[in-house]
């Protein structure tokens, strides 16, 4: 602290002596040009721009100078700047890792296993048909500015979320509940016809369509979360503006400086606050990797949990590196990188061309040489490790099968076969994986099956609407699980689902879909769902799995500790510390 | 008179702007709610799409737009969805006056007495090797000599931070990086200017009346030789107040430059709206007062 404390006195010595100096320069300068007094005009007026630039200089100093804030006491990088903290229209990790700080449900998230464990409330009553689920909230629930939080705010959050006019795009999380979906379509206007009710303060009843093993994950999903209802009615669109911030999680937002940082302080009221390990957190969106890797290094940072902030090129050096190996943490988590294939254009409507492509891909290459970060490689869609699931083996690598199939479908060595496009995104700063994957692909189709490929490159929103409209053959592709069930993934090929976008439809697998949603019995429900599974990786292959994402955090585990690698990548900033030694 | 009328002028210069950047923007393929993943229903994205009026017919959307714009707002930004896109200009401007107010002045400080030098020394050594200097300073982007400061003055001597924005020592390397640029364009545009006057009759006048060196290159040569710079300087200004993607990024500096690339390629409309609006408004209005100022300057100009 008294070294810290000693540091901190340098650098404002150093501040002064800065600004002393800048301001003789310019004072210099002014005089200079007094003393050509004989000058001409030109000087004359320049004399009347130098007090400008001395003011303009000052206000800079003035503006940056304002005494250095106080140290946070865990900073992290946590990439880039988040576009909203309200739980409601939050969507993007670096969003929804702060909104997990700010804002708390009724279940929150277990650092380790990334299970749901009692949040907001201490317990819950689930009926044996699996469809009402009865929640008590602790009495000790409070917002950081000390009210009382009751059932009546979680009606009042969730049927936010169901209001169009939030907007929010996950509403989808809540039309589990009976009549939500109808009521967010406006086909019914009475909200308590929605299936969540307070029956007292404390008590809140939750009626669903079918039994959802996963419901109580979704209770821990950040979108449901509660909000601070007469804050949200007086200040509409602003209120994520109001200062100070009725907030129900473990941390209050303190500051949200855009592309600078989010600043978080411990909020004294949380009813777990006795747990909250660190005062004050600094998030700070990073843009650029050699950026956050010179940050870490001299000790502004804790913690990296991005791989995409480490520079890629540095990855083989850092692992192997005496120093910094212990410092990477990798672990697996609910992402699959794979390929969409466009089922509603010829020649890839026919699943033995697409199985064919999917058996020639040699993902151990693309893992080893590519990435080099250690993926697992990927042959069904659902990763390993996702709970209530018996995933089927997807298709193997066999480029001789894969030629059989092709002769079959009517192409033999590629003849006849049009030139397939490999659509993907640019990343900005380059180097970018997807690219790198598509030459590899490039090579190896055109190698083992005779298939010509061009690559096409766009930028991401011009990717992402051509994939959308179908207008592609084959497109690189990911997918993040939002909560640990089979569901978050298989649900995106039935026939009807936005983010389907192969154009496949496939009535077995609706009806298999279906029929699982309605079981109680968790054994038989993983069976139906590893036939659907089966379907769309085995025979069918409107998709590709490639490999599945590999989840990473850079932190030194002597400084750093409760943060754990779990599936969801989900990591509670309340349970992480920081052992700070006196630095340097 | 002459430049109330120009000011005046700039008016419906920035409505056409503001129709082309509105329609451009639009035709481009891609939109600001197109995600890796669709909200669960087709009706969802209405409900978005509703909200930030872009169901409307394209004319209707311009209409409302200018309506507000009337009123001072420049509507919610579709990406910083808790941020209305007034409120990011207000955070991000200051930053980015600072750092390239303070670029500016650099590069002028360094550049005009660096372009006097190489125009008293040309044809000799003097001349070539702040020649050769200039020309690498012109030419080598700040994404190669921003990393290359950081390294070596942040990073191995430890001067100063790697990055962040902070405290006066948190603004020097920015600074350098953005303004050497500017230094070495001003030092060859000042040496070029110099050469031609110094080459010039009034020159010989002033040196047959008996006139210092000195004098002759300070009173006489420079008043004249400067002009170039001033019309110069007026977008290099914009530029610079506007803000640097690259700069903000290697330095992590909160300023507009990073607002501008981003919020094109999010295709997010009212706040890339408003950062083309306050480029177009500060480009117009800084080479009216460079006119304005070479009016003053040069007996030879006038403006009717």
């Amino acid at each position: 602290m008294e070294r810290r404390a000693c540091l901190q006195a340098d650098a404002s010595i150093a501040y002064s002596t800065m600004n002393a100096l800048c301001i003789a320069l310019a004072l210099a300068v002014h005089y200079a040009l007094h003393i050509t007094n004989c000058a001409p005009r030109i000087f004359h007026s320049a004399r009347r721009i130098t007090p400008l630039f001395l003011l303009l200089m000052l206000a800079g100093l003035l503006v940056s100078c304002g005494r250095p804030e106080p140290k946070a006491d865990l900073v992290i990088a946590n990439g880039a700047e988040p576009g909203s903290l309200d739980p409601a229209t939050a969507k993007g990790l670096e969003e929804l890792r702060i909104v997990m700080a700010l804002w708390e449900g009724l279940m929150r998230t277990d650092p380790k296993t990334a299970l749901p464990i009692p949040g907001l409330a201490g317990r819950h009553e689930i009926s044996p048909d699996g469809r009402t689920y009865t929640f008590h909230l602790r009495t000790n629930a409070q917002w950081s500015t000390g009210q009382r939080i009751t059932a009546h705010d979680f009606a009042y959050s969730w049927l936010r979320v169901l209001d169009p006019v939030t907007a929010s795009e996950y509403a989808g999380q809540l039309f589990y509940l009976k009549n939500a979906e109808a009521y967010f379509n406006r086909t019914i206007t009475n909200a308590n016809e929605v299936g969540v009710r307070a029956l007292d303060d404390l008590t809140l009843r939750v009626e669903l369509t079918s039994p959802t093993p996963f419901f109580l994950g979704l209770c821990a999903f950040q979108t449901l979360s509660v909000v601070p209802r007469d804050i949200i009615e007086k200040h509409g669109d602003d209120w994520m503006r109001v200062r100070p911030l009725p907030t129900s999680g473990s941390y209050q937002l303190e500051r949200w400086s855009l592309n600078d940082r989010v600043r978080l302080r411990a909020n004294p009221h949380y009813w777990d606050a006795t747990n909250t390990h660190s005062q004050v957190v600094d998030l700070l969106p990073i843009r650029s990797a050699s950026t956050a890797l010179n940050l870490y290094e001299k000790g502004g940072l804790d913690i990296i949990w991005d791989k995409e902030l480490i520079p890629s090129e540095l990855y083989p050096f850092l692992r192997t590196n005496e120093a910094s190996r212990t410092h990477f943490h990798s672990f697996n988590y609910l992402g699959t990188y794979f390929l969409r294939f466009n089922t509603t254009r010829r020649p890839l409507d026919d699943p033995r061309v697409r199985r064919a492509l999917t058996m020639c891909v040699d993902k151990q290459r693309l893992v080893d040489k590519i990435l080099k970060t250690g993926e697992a490689i990927g042959s069904h869609f659902v990763p390993p490790g996702t709970a209530n699931c018996r995933s089927p083996e997807g298709l193997p690598y066999d480029p001789e099968g894969a030629r059989q199939l092709l002769k079959e479908a009517g192409f033999p060595g590629g003849q006849g076969m049009r030139t397939i496009e490999y659509l993907f995104e640019s990343v900005s700063g380059g180097g970018s994986v997807h690219s790198k994957i598509g030459v590899e692909l490039q090579q190896m189709w055109q190698r083992e099956l005779g298939i010509k490929v061009e690559l096409r490159q766009m930028e991401k929103q011009v990717y992402l609407s051509a994939q959308r409209s179908l207008d592609y053959d084959v497109s690189r592709s990911t997918w993040i699980g939002d909560y640990n069930d089979p569901n978050t993934f298989l649900d995106l090929y039935r026939s009807n689902n936005g983010n389907n976008r192969t154009g496949w439809k496939n009535p077995r697998y609706d009806q298999l879909m279906d029929q699982a949603s309605l079981l109680t019995d968790l054994k038989q429900r993983a069976e139906l769902l590893r036939q659907a599974e089966s379907i769309l990786v085995r025979d069918e292959a409107p998709i590709a799995p490639l490999y599945y994402f590999s989840g990473f955090n850079f932190h030194d585990p002597e400084q750093v500790s409760g943060i754990y690698g779990n599936v969801l990548d989900s990591h509670p900033i309340n349970a992480i510390r920081v052992h700070r030694p006196v630095k340097r | 008179m002459f430049f109330l009328k120009r000011l005046l002028f700039l008016i419906p210069l920035l409505l056409v702007i503001s129709f082309l950047a509105f329609v451009l923007m639009r035709l481009a393929p891609g939109g600001p709610f197109d995600s890796e993943r669709a909200p669960a229903s087709p009706e969802i994205e209405r409900a978005i799409r509703a909200k930030y009026r872009l169901d409307e017919p394209l004319l209707t959307q311009y209409g409302h737009y200018l309506a507000d714009l009337s009123r001072g707002d420049l509507g919610l930004s579709t990406k910083y969805r808790n941020h209305t896109v007034n409120d990011i200009i207000v955070s991000a401007l200051p930053v980015s006056l600072t750092l390239g107010g303070l670029a500016f002045f650099f590069a002028l400080v360094l550049g005009i007495p660096w372009g006097v030098v190489m125009a008293v020394q040309r044809g000799r050594w003097g001349d070539y090797f702040w020649g050769l200097l200039s020309l690498l300073a012109a030419c080598i982007p700040a994404l190669v000599l921003g990393p290359l400061l950081v390294l070596s003055l942040a990073v191995k001597a430890g001067w100063f931070p790697v990055a962040l924005w902070e405290s006066p020592l948190h603004v020097v390397l920015p600074t350098l990086t953005l303004g050497l640029l500017f230094a070495g364009k001003v030092a060859r545009l000042v040496r070029e200017s110099m050469t031609t006057t110094l080459q010039s009759e009034f020159i010989t006048a002033a040196r047959a009346k008996g006139l210092s060196e000195s004098a002759i290159l300070i009173n006489h040569a420079l008043r004249l030789a400067l002009l170039p710079v001033i019309s110069f300087s007026a977008p290099m200004l914009a530029d610079l107040l506007t803000g640097s993607f690259v700069v903000e990024t290697i330095f992590q500096i909160p300023g507009l430059g990073v607002f501008f690339i981003n919020s094109s390629l999010n295709r997010d409309y009212p706040l890339l709206m408003g950062l083309v609006l306050l480029y177009a408004a500060m480009l117009l209005l800084l080479n009216l007062v460079a006119d304005i100022l070479l009016a003053k300057l040069d007996p030879r100009v006038k403006y009717e």
